[in-house]
């Protein structure tokens, strides 16, 4: 059976910090998680970037618990953006971007950003001389 | 036949003009032959759009009542500082300039989020910038300080001057070193991470009249989406390096210094730039138009990226001390496929300067001239070329 797998950012609440939402994941729901990024700030909510997967049916029991928790769940395309107005198609982002999900095209000369391939590691962010990439949560 | 200026301008006036981009008269050259395209093609348009530091505008702000002398004083717009040894109501802002207040470096690497760069692109966008002033006084400029909103619109010259622009041909950067390095050519990863270079190559406009014979001071050009002309040669000019076969220097060479109506200006063109851990530019767009004269001038702008080459030089070692790098070179048209080989590594390039609006703006000046908006002017004086012994020297330290 073909598996399900989507990267999805997660932000809990500061109470749930101490969780241990990931192994639910795993034990309850048998789904398979790739951590791409993790970090909890002070007094405020924790933010994971998993890539989960599993069968669908299990996907979406795993989802729908985290979402039981109070963890709200975007897909993670979602939070790198690059704002057009403000990007120059310089391509000095192409090779810090560690995926290859920013690449110039080599017809028109312009950067292409491929979204599915972006693992939201926000190097680019600061690299990029105009900020047209932006992060958003 | 060779033409005149003056003959390609009344082609101009009547509609006849034949123009095409630095990109389009290669493969013109290929298919009909030097000869034919030299009769054929009347300008070749060139262009460019890359961080420029040397960059700035002054600004002539009007009196204020009563009178305020900000000359030797001091002058901000938006915190920025400018330069105020001027008379009473000028100033210059500099493209590099840095609120008092940014942490610059002390949080290492800095982000320098906003400077002289960022002011002239929001002032070209019709923003107001917050001025604040003061002087010492004096008996004919009373007041002591000033604080008022300025718009474009309102000021008496607002004019772009950029002392040093359109470099021809630049290093490729890349970082030896096994920690980060966050420089003017960009972020460079640890060892060989990746390799930085800054030029339109092929349609960069000193490549394509790589011993100025047309270019010259008085040549009037596309500048930031304006026109402005060719003031001078710029600062760091440097024509005498080694040259290939093709004349095409192989280091960072020519430049000049360039002057402009800021107000025509647009902000798609001058881009306030942050360059992390290093600090604020101006993002410089610059189209030159090269009128072929001859079959000579037809045959340089026919130049490829394949025919033009860059060295590669070590930022974390060797060009902070001013050592020669031995790590070779390459040519753009390799600089352009996304990866390098340095030292036996393939090595990810990236570019600082943007060909796809290098692109832009070489299209766009051409269709200014084919619509009449646009003439030629002969240059008033050479800049000094190959030959001329002018060349570019280091600091000499004495007590």
């Amino acid at each position: 059976m073909k598996k399900h797998s989507e990267r999805i950012v997660l932000h809990f609440p500061h109470r749930m910090v101490d969780q241990p939402i990931v192994y639910k994941l795993v034990k309850d729901f048998d789904l398979q998680f790739n951590i791409l990024k993790a970090y909890v700030t002070p007094q405020e909510e924790g933010l994971m970037i998993l890539e989960l997967t599993g069968e669908k049916e299990n996907y979406d029991k795993g989802v729908a618990y985290l979402k039981k928790c109070g963890v709200k769940i975007q897909p993670l395309s979602k939070d790198v953006k690059r704002n057009v107005a403000k990007c120059t198609d310089c391509g000095v982002c192409v090779p810090i971007c560690p995926t290859g999900a920013l690449a110039v095209d080599h017809v028109t000369r312009k950067v292409q950003f491929y979204e599915n391939k972006c693992i939201a590691c926000e190097l680019c962010i600061k690299v990029c001389p105009t900020r047209a990439m932006e992060i958003r949560f | 036949m060779p033409k005149t200026i003056q003959e390609i301008n009344e082609k101009i006036k009547k509609g006849q003009v034949v123009v095409v981009t630095a990109e389009e008269i290669i493969d013109i050259v290929k298919e009909k032959g030097i000869s034919k395209a030299a009769a054929e093609v009347d300008v070749v348009t060139t262009g460019t759009f890359g961080p420029m530091c040397s960059s700035g505008a002054y600004f002539n702000i009007g009196h204020s009542r009563p009178r305020i002398k900000i000359g030797g004083g001091t002058c901000t717009l938006n915190d920025v500082p400018t330069y105020t040894g001027f008379a009473a109501a000028d100033i210059y802002l500099g493209a590099t300039a840095l609120p008092e207040s940014d942490p610059l470096n002390k949080v290492y690497p800095g982000e320098f989020k906003y400077g002289g760069g960022h002011v002239i692109q929001d002032l070209v966008a019709g923003k107001d910038v917050a001025l604040k002033a003061t002087a010492y006084g004096t008996d004919c400029y009373p007041r002591k300080s000033l604080e008022t909103l300025i718009n474009l619109k309102e000021l008496n010259e607002a004019v772009l001057f950029n002392i040093r622009n359109a470099y021809q041909n630049y290093n490729v950067a890349v970082n030896l070193s096994d920690k980060m390095i966050y420089t003017y050519m960009g972020v460079l990863k640890p060892k060989l991470g990746n390799a930085n270079y800054c030029s339109a190559g092929q349609l960069s406009p000193l490549f394509n009249d790589p011993y100025y014979k047309t270019i010259g001071i008085g040549t009037k050009i596309f500048l930031g989406g304006g026109v402005g002309y060719v003031a001078w040669w710029g600062t760091q000019h440097n024509p005498s390096v080694k040259r290939n076969d093709l004349g095409l220097p192989k280091a960072p060479a020519g430049t000049l210094a360039v002057i402009g109506d800021l107000k025509h200006m647009k902000p798609d063109w001058l881009v306030g730039t942050s360059m992390l851990g290093y600090g604020v530019t101006l993002t410089v767009g610059i189209g030159i138009p090269i009128p072929i004269l001859n079959e000579e001038i037809c045959k340089f702008t026919a130049v490829r990226d394949e025919d033009i080459h860059a060295p590669i030089v070590d930022y974390s070692e060797n060009y902070p001390n001013c050592k020669p790098s031995d790590l070779g070179e390459v040519n753009y048209k390799q600089l352009n496929t996304g990866s390098i080989k340095v030292k036996n590594k393939d090595v990810p390039t990236g570019a600082l300067s943007s060909y796809s609006k290098a692109r832009e703006i070489s299209e766009e000046l051409k269709s200014w001239i084919e619509k009449g908006k646009f003439f030629l002017t002969e240059k008033v004086a050479a800049i000094p070329s190959a030959e001329s012994g002018y060349s570019f020297k280091p600091l000499k330290e004495r007590i």
